[in-house]
């Protein structure tokens, strides 16, 4: 049984369609990696999936669960961690903490929220108001909440957002050990070395479930060519390049300028003139990366926010 | 450049400021619309010197003098009576439920009497809790009576002026004597302050936790609807708890109100008053968007409330309609109950109607935060 198995969701809002007839299943203990544009529909889709939202197309379960009629029932076992740090500021940690622990009716609650402290490394500060806490805390916190009634299954809404590096990576670390322990994952993000550590992505733009696969499936698939430019004078390289037939993106990456092209002939067309023309630059094939394919498919597909 | 004063900068902050206002559409709203229909609600409404008061005749014989007395009273515009009271124990039960405002006694001997010159007496009792409402009719009372004598015997010049001299208006200011005007508005401010803090706490409850994005997580925990309902709701009703003894304490200790009646009728009627209060400004929550409408729609609410309850100017003073409007709020209800138990001690089938009205809106007002709550974002 897969931990989500959802088809054909469409979730509008107005005239405006923000979920397109998305599908998308996610098997046990699997992390996904939820990808998108901002506005491309991923939280809406997420809150579909934990019974905060109704869809107004489609089907679907969760956990085993009916996404129309058993909310409730998939509200006690998933744990979903908002965009925004939705606790209570004017609690303490310790606080927020016992509340959490007795809405799920954990039992005893002390031993629960010591617990979790304890593995927070948050025992000597279980006094202090949860919002001075500084953003990396804060998600923390947030996510230990979330975890206190051990779901079964994790819904991560960009949880490293404003995050710093060091955070974000021992964040990582805490969401595979989790998974090793049985835990499935669905996780929103725009970083794309978090996509990099998911076993398989999602990315969905505008509404539209564009892509799904490993990574590595994931840029195959889109079948782009991408060439780097190195040399003096690049920002001069890039303007002449821009608009050429078969270039779609010229994206500077440090000392290189990556070009990429969906139809491999007009690109190497594009790009016979560009070492002669201008003295001292240097074509070679490159690797796609994942971005790449994310730009691509972005600039490829309609902005429905305006 | 000037650094103080710059007609550019003042100009970008009165735009910002005009665009915010008109984006908010329930404030634009309540800005130009309220005062109209405030003013057009209340002006016509309010009236201090009220007229065409609810009165019972307890009369057992039908005699001209008693017409003669009756019509006269009628002609004065202050007294209509609608009611005939079969005895003196009805009266009562009419005057205590505040169903009349007076009761004229006119014994059955009343025409012998006036007749033979032996001291003629007629009884007014007058609902005095509030003093301002009984003291216009009150005053009107005596030349008014012998008057309608006077004509009533006709020709009989000199009997009439004998009765004229004998005919006795005994009047009773009942529950407060003395017109003391805290007898009344204590009593009544103990609606007043429940229901001011009551609906205004509970009112911010849901969109307090939906502008400082808690409601999510919330939503997303196993927690039911009634179950978030009663945990918004029942810590006000413990506020409003010791809202009550402290006003109580007070109206008795600083303001010497009296207290006839029965406490546990009275806070049983206080009890059902704050939960449809805090349910109330939960239903306020339900609606709103923002803290600041539901604040805004918890004032719009007020206003009325306190104008057309009788808390403020008499309620028997109003035109029918404004009356029948005021039958909507639920301090109307509770002020006749406290101050019918308060001061004229009135027992459980006086107040029991009120008592029920109350009860009508604790259940409508949750089926309506029931029905309203969001237990989704949609």
């Amino acid at each position: 049984m897969n931990a989500i198995d959802v088809h054909g969701l469409v979730k509008r809002f107005g005239n405006k369609t923000v979920v397109d007839h998305v599908t998308m299943s996610v098997a046990e203990g699997e992390i996904v990696g939820f990808l998108g544009p901002n506005g491309s529909g991923k939280t809406t889709t997420i809150r579909i999936m934990c019974g905060l939202l109704t869809p107004d197309e489609g089907e679907g379960t969760v956990l085993g669960f009916n996404i129309r009629t058993d909310s409730l029932r998939i509200k006690r076992e998933v744990g979903y961690m908002t965009q925004k740090f939705s606790f209570y500021e004017d609690l303490t940690i310790g606080e927020n903490l016992e509340f959490v622990a007795r809405l799920y009716r954990l039992k005893p609650v002390e031993e629960y929220v010591a617990g979790t402290l304890e593995d927070l490394g948050l025992t000597t500060r279980r006094n202090q108001l949860a919002g001075t806490l500084s953003g990396g805390w804060k998600q923390r916190l947030a996510l230990a909440a979330c975890i206190m009634h051990k779901p079964k299954l994790l819904l991560l809404d960009e949880p490293t957002a404003g995050v710093d590096p060091k955070a974000r990576r021992e964040f990582w670390d805490e969401i595979h050990r989790l998974a090793s322990g049985g835990l499935t994952v669905l996780v929103s993000t725009h970083y794309m070395d978090e996509a990099e550590r998911c076993h398989r992505i999602s990315y969905i733009s505008y509404g539209k479930m564009l892509a799904t696969g490993t990574v590595a499936e994931v840029v195959k698939n889109a079948g782009l060519t991408t060439f780097v430019l190195q040399g003096p004078r690049l920002d001069q390289v890039a303007e002449a390049l821009q608009g050429r037939p078969g270039v779609d993106q010229v994206a500077p990456f440090g000392a290189t300028l990556h070009v990429v092209g969906s139809d491999k002939k007009k690109l190497e067309a594009a790009l016979a003139d560009v070492e002669r023309v201008h003295k001292g630059v240097k074509v070679s094939p490159g690797e796609t990366s994942l971005e790449d394919v994310f730009i691509q498919f972005m600039s490829g597909s309609k902005d429905n926010m305006a | 450049m000037n650094d103080v004063f710059s007609f550019a900068r003042l100009g970008a902050l009165l735009i910002k400021e005009f665009i915010q206002m008109r984006r908010d559409r329930i404030t634009f709203a309540m800005m130009l619309g309220v005062p109209l229909i405030q003013l057009v609600l209340f002006g016509y409404a309010i009236n201090n010197d009220p007229k065409s008061l609810p009165a019972a005749l307890v009369a057992t014989s039908n005699d001209p003098y008693t017409r003669a007395i009756v019509a006269a009273l009628q002609t004065t515009g202050y007294y209509r009576f609608d009611h005939v009271a079969q005895s003196a124990a009805d009266a009562e039960f009419l005057i205590s439920r505040g169903d009349v405002a007076f009761v004229v006694t006119i014994p059955a001997d009343f025409a012998k009497r006036v007749e033979s010159g032996n001291n003629p007496q007629i009884l007014i009792e007058a609902d005095a809790t509030d003093p301002a409402v009984a003291s216009g009719a009150i005053s009107t009372l005596g030349t008014v009576a012998s008057q309608a004598l006077l004509r009533a015997q006709g020709t009989q010049e000199a009997a009439a002026e004998a009765a004229k001299g004998q005919l006795d208006v005994v009047v009773h200011r009942r529950y407060n004597p003395e017109g003391i005007s805290q007898y009344n508005i204590v009593p009544g401010l103990l609606g007043v302050i429940l229901q001011m803090t009551m609906v205004m706490m509970t009112s911010i409850a849901l969109t307090r936790e939906t502008e400082r994005g808690t409601m999510e997580n919330l939503l997303a925990m196993p927690s039911s609807p009634l179950e978030i309902m009663l945990g918004k709701v029942l810590p006000y009703l413990a506020v409003g708890g010791v809202q009550v003894v402290v006003v109580l304490a007070a109206a008795k200790l600083l303001f010497a109100i009296p207290f006839t009646g029965s406490m546990s009728l009275l806070l049983t009627a206080v009890l059902i008053f704050v939960l449809a209060l805090v349910l109330l400004g939960y239903s306020i929550s339900t609606v709103a968007r923002t803290q600041m409408q539901a604040l805004q729609l918890t004032f719009f609410f007020f206003l009325p409330s306190i104008m057309l309850s009788g808390f403020m100017f008499p309620y028997r003073g109003m035109p029918d309609w404004a009356q029948t409007f005021g039958e909507i709020f639920p301090l109307t209800h509770f002020l006749r109950i406290t101050r019918a138990v308060m001061l004229k001690g009135a027992e459980l089938p006086a107040v029991a109607g009120e008592i029920g009205w109350l009860v009508v809106f604790v259940a409508l007002f949750a089926g309506v935060a029931l029905v309203r709550f969001r237990r989704t974002l949609d």
